[in-house]
């Protein structure tokens, strides 16, 4: 294994990260104090109490889902879009680097700024509201296999993108409403019958369900479910970039 | 601008020599092929057919200079070589590996110069040829991109960003990415596309220097004066098909024409008909008489033309004889293939 080339390329994505501080670390932060301050304080102190958790901690695991789905989609798609879009593609293409060490080394970065992200974001809720994890290592692997196959998701999405529209397409019109709608500020059970149904077939909904299992041990799903249709659409994301890498699909002629 | 690649001579003390090695086989690595391309075609999803079954050996330590007109297959050939395309058919070997089934080896013998100024405009110098060094799997080496940096002229400009450097040392900062890794083959393609000739000339030097410290090099030029002035080897590639391969000085004295320029004492109208077969052409209102013979003919003809102007009362002040060059040749067999 080329590990020299798996560490070249993840430090060079993560100095990105450094070079962005304000793009890629502040502002995610920002956008979630506004949403504590606008969903937990104004409107959650009209909100009882739910499953026997107040509403502003309620959210805590949504929320850092939210910012961790959006951000692996954003690292990983940006970070292989980028080079495709100014050229230096070529030089990746034509290292002595296998594609299992390329998307580990993009996938790593993207994977690891979310989780840094999510980390922060969690401890920037400890501040607004009282915070308590019941199973912290479970809540690890949760954030660990959300962001990793996200930004698998992302990296995909990198690769079919050609052009900027398309890079935020997906993540706009598909990932953004799907994690409003899979439980981030409220419990499905919540929801009438009918469309508690339709929830759960938004595999968002599994996400943040198993992480909020790990923080207050209630959940919309079983726990189990959760981690196994999480590892399902981390093997389709495998089994895409797998055939991308076969076929040099948008990246070889 | 010269000035710019005085670090040049010193080349040959920093890249990677092969291991000393008994003298026969020296010599027969030496007469080796250090890429071997057989059969070798591509086709594009399109239907267009971008190579058409290309053989081709590059000898170990040679200046190798591919020429063709635009859309040839110059650019896919390279691509295929160091492994950003597929090929449709055929296989390459690079230092006898596989480039398929082999490629890790294969790729890190090769440094890549692409004909676009592909760079990561915000990462500085330094920064972005170390990472090519550690893409390619060498573990770090700071005096080595140092000597890389002034060997090119860059050592002063090692903390910009690259957005802030001029097009010229964009292209320097591309070989020293190439350089990075201490590759044994060197493709450069369009290396001066853009580059004013003195700096032109200055990347002439530093890529005599890579050959005498014993790297293999292969260029592809729109410039014919550079393939004249630099190369051991050309190929001429059209239309997808490796058209010609011959050691340079054989291919100007093989296929290079003279031509013979005579300066009349009186303008001459018409030729007459005993010089019809000469095909000789009057220029300058009459004044100049040109004859274009061919040097590895059996005769030339000119002792038996000089003879037919002198009985058709024809003199002359003086005379004067041209080589074709290297783009004559070049465009003549480009229109026949």
């Amino acid at each position: 294994m080329n590990h020299r080339a798996i560490r070249a390329i993840y430090l060079f994505e993560m100095a990105r990260t450094w070079r962005t501080l304000l793009q890629s670390i502040v502002s995610p932060v920002v956008s979630t104090s506004l949403y504590f301050v606008v969903f937990g304080a104004a409107i959650g102190s009209r909100i009882s109490e739910v499953e026997g958790v107040s509403y502003g901690t309620f959210i805590v695991p949504g929320l850092i889902m939210l910012s961790v789905l959006t951000q692996s989609i954003a690292n990983a798609s940006f970070g292989i879009y980028f080079p495709k879009f100014t050229g230096t593609i070529y030089e990746i293409l034509s290292a002595p680097i296998s594609y299992f060490e390329i998307v580990l080394g993009y996938v790593g970065a993207a994977a690891t700024k979310s989780i840094i992200l999510g980390l922060i974001i969690l401890a920037t809720a400890g501040l607004f509201v009282p915070l308590h994890i019941q199973h912290p290592v479970w809540m690890l692997a949760f954030l660990v296999l959300t962001a990793v196959t996200f930004s698998l998701f992302g990296f995909i999405i990198g690769i079919w993108a050609d052009g900027f529209e398309k890079l935020q397409m997906i993540p706009m019109l598909v990932v953004t409403p799907l994690t409003f709608l899979g439980g981030s500020f409220y419990s499905i059970d919540m929801l009438p019958p009918t469309w508690r149904t339709v929830a759960l077939l938004n595999p968002v909904v599994y996400l943040i369900s198993g992480f909020r299992w790990s923080f207050y041990e209630i959940a919309d799903v079983s726990v189990s479910v959760s981690i196994g249709m999480t590892l399902a659409f981390l093997v389709i994301c495998l089994v895409v970039i797998w055939w991308i890498f076969r076929t040099g699909y948008r990246l070889k002629n | 601008m010269a000035f710019l690649f005085q670090g040049s001579a010193d080349l040959s003390s920093w890249m990677v020599r092969p291991p000393p090695q008994p003298l026969l086989l020296s010599l027969a690595a030496i007469m080796s092929s250090i890429i071997s391309v057989a059969n070798l075609s591509k086709t594009y999803g399109s239907g267009f057919k971008a190579l058409k079954n290309v053989n081709l050996d590059i000898k170990r330590g040679e200046i190798f200079a591919l020429l063709g007109p635009n859309g040839a297959g110059k650019t896919t050939l390279i691509s295929i070589i160091c492994g950003i395309a597929n090929p449709s058919e055929g296989r390459v070997l690079v230092g006898g590996e596989d480039i398929q089934t082999s490629y890790r080896k294969a790729r890190s013998l090769i440094g890549l110069v692409p004909q676009e100024l592909h760079t990561d405009a915000f990462e500085s110098v330094w920064a972005t040829v170390s990472f090519s060094r550690g893409l390619f799997g060498k573990p770090k080496n700071p005096d080595h991109i140092e000597k890389v940096l002034k060997a090119l002229s860059l050592w002063d400009k090692k903390d910009n960003k690259i957005i802030t450097l001029s097009g010229g040392m964009k292209r320097r900062v591309m070989i020293a990415k190439a350089l990075s890794h201490e590759p044994q083959i060197l493709f450069l393609d369009e290396p001066t596309a853009g580059v004013d000739v003195e700096l032109r000339k200055g990347m002439w030097e530093v890529v005599r220097g890579l050959q005498q410290s014993g790297v293999t090099i292969i260029l592809t030029t729109h410039y014919i004066e550079e393939a004249e002035e630099m190369a051991d080897r050309i190929g001429v590639i059209n239309k997808g098909e490796i058209v010609l391969v011959e050691d340079k000085t054989t291919l100007m004295q093989k296929l290079g024409k003279k031509r013979l320029t005579l300066h009349l004492q009186n303008k001459v109208t018409a030729l007459p008909e005993s010089l019809s077969q000469y095909e000789l052409e009057l220029c300058d209102g009459g004044a100049t008489l040109v004859y274009d013979y061919d040097t590895q003919g059996e005769r030339t003809g000119i002792t038996s033309l000089l003879g037919d102007l002198r009985a058709a009362g024809i003199r002359f002040n003086d005379l004067d004889t041209t080589q074709s060059s290297l783009e004559d040749i070049f465009v003549d067999l480009v229109r026949t293939s």
